[in-house]
């Protein structure tokens, strides 16, 4: 593996030649593991017509690299991937991808959610949805700052209690 | 000491994208926080305490604790939501 780690882009992603170029011309892997990430139609029972996604750039890059860093640290992995996407999608497009080559499957699995997991609650991205009743910035939820904690770090990202009434 | 401010989402569409801000020594992301609450209006109300809010000290998350130094750039935002 040569190629970038981590891609922040507005352009839509081919993850089987993600996949291809992360193995290539490594025969020492023997398992891939892979999760796309994709705009639901609808969210919070309410229709979702499109979403717009921020970050902040440098930032970003830098949290997820640093991600990367620390799964190899946990697990036998040989390689991974993350492309995230910005701007507006609609629903059904991709949004974001990780791919982790190991040796085996048990690694790869586990490398590919703890990146999932950390992302989830660590890396600088916000999703404003567009709805029948206006737009309105994604709540950050509990249960991924749950995820992130089985493996010993305190996200600290969701509130612990409601922000109050949800801006228009 | 001089800082740059960055804001985020939400954040953002109440302040700008972010604006530069004279501290004095010893100050934290906390007393950066403080200051701006200080000045009242759209600041108040979105830096408010008690508003589950974010920050960073130059593109690291970081504890509102960490003192900030010379040309640091200080950024808040909202809980984060990518994946």
């Amino acid at each position: 593996m040569s190629g970038p780690r981590v891609t922040v882009q507005v352009a839509d992603f081919d993850l089987g030649r993600e996949v291809a170029a992360l193995r290539g011309g490594d025969a020492g892997v023997g398992a891939v593991a892979a999760f796309v990430g994709t705009v639901r139609d609808r969210n919070d029972g309410q229709g979702v017509s499109s979403m717009e996604l921020e970050h902040y750039p440098g930032m970003t890059e830098r949290a997820i690299e640093a991600m990367i860093d620390e799964a190899q640290r946990r697990f036998d992995i040989r390689g991974a991937r993350v492309i995230h996407r910005v701007g507006v999608l609609q629903p059904e497009d991709q949004i974001m991808m990780v791919a982790v080559t190991s040796a085996h499957r048990g690694e790869a699995f586990q490398a590919c959610e703890f990146l999932m997991d950390y992302l989830k609650t660590q890396a600088p991205f916000w999703k404003k949805e567009q709805t029948p009743e206006g737009a309105r910035w994604v709540d950050a939820r509990s249960s991924d700052d749950a995820a992130i904690a089985r493996w010993g770090i305190t996200a600290g990202n969701a509130p612990v209690a409601p922000n109050g009434p949800r801006e228009a | 000491m001089k800082l740059r401010l960055r804001y985020f989402a939400s954040i953002r569409e109440a302040l700008g994208a972010g604006e530069s801000l004279d501290v004095a020594e010893g100050a934290t992301v906390a007393s950066v926080r403080d200051a701006l609450i200080a000045r009242g209006g759209a600041h108040a109300v979105v830096l408010a305490r008690g508003r589950a809010l974010r920050s960073a000290l130059d593109q690291v998350l970081c504890d509102e604790s960490a003192a900030v130094a010379d040309g640091s750039e200080v950024a808040f935002f909202p809980p984060v939501t990518g994946g």
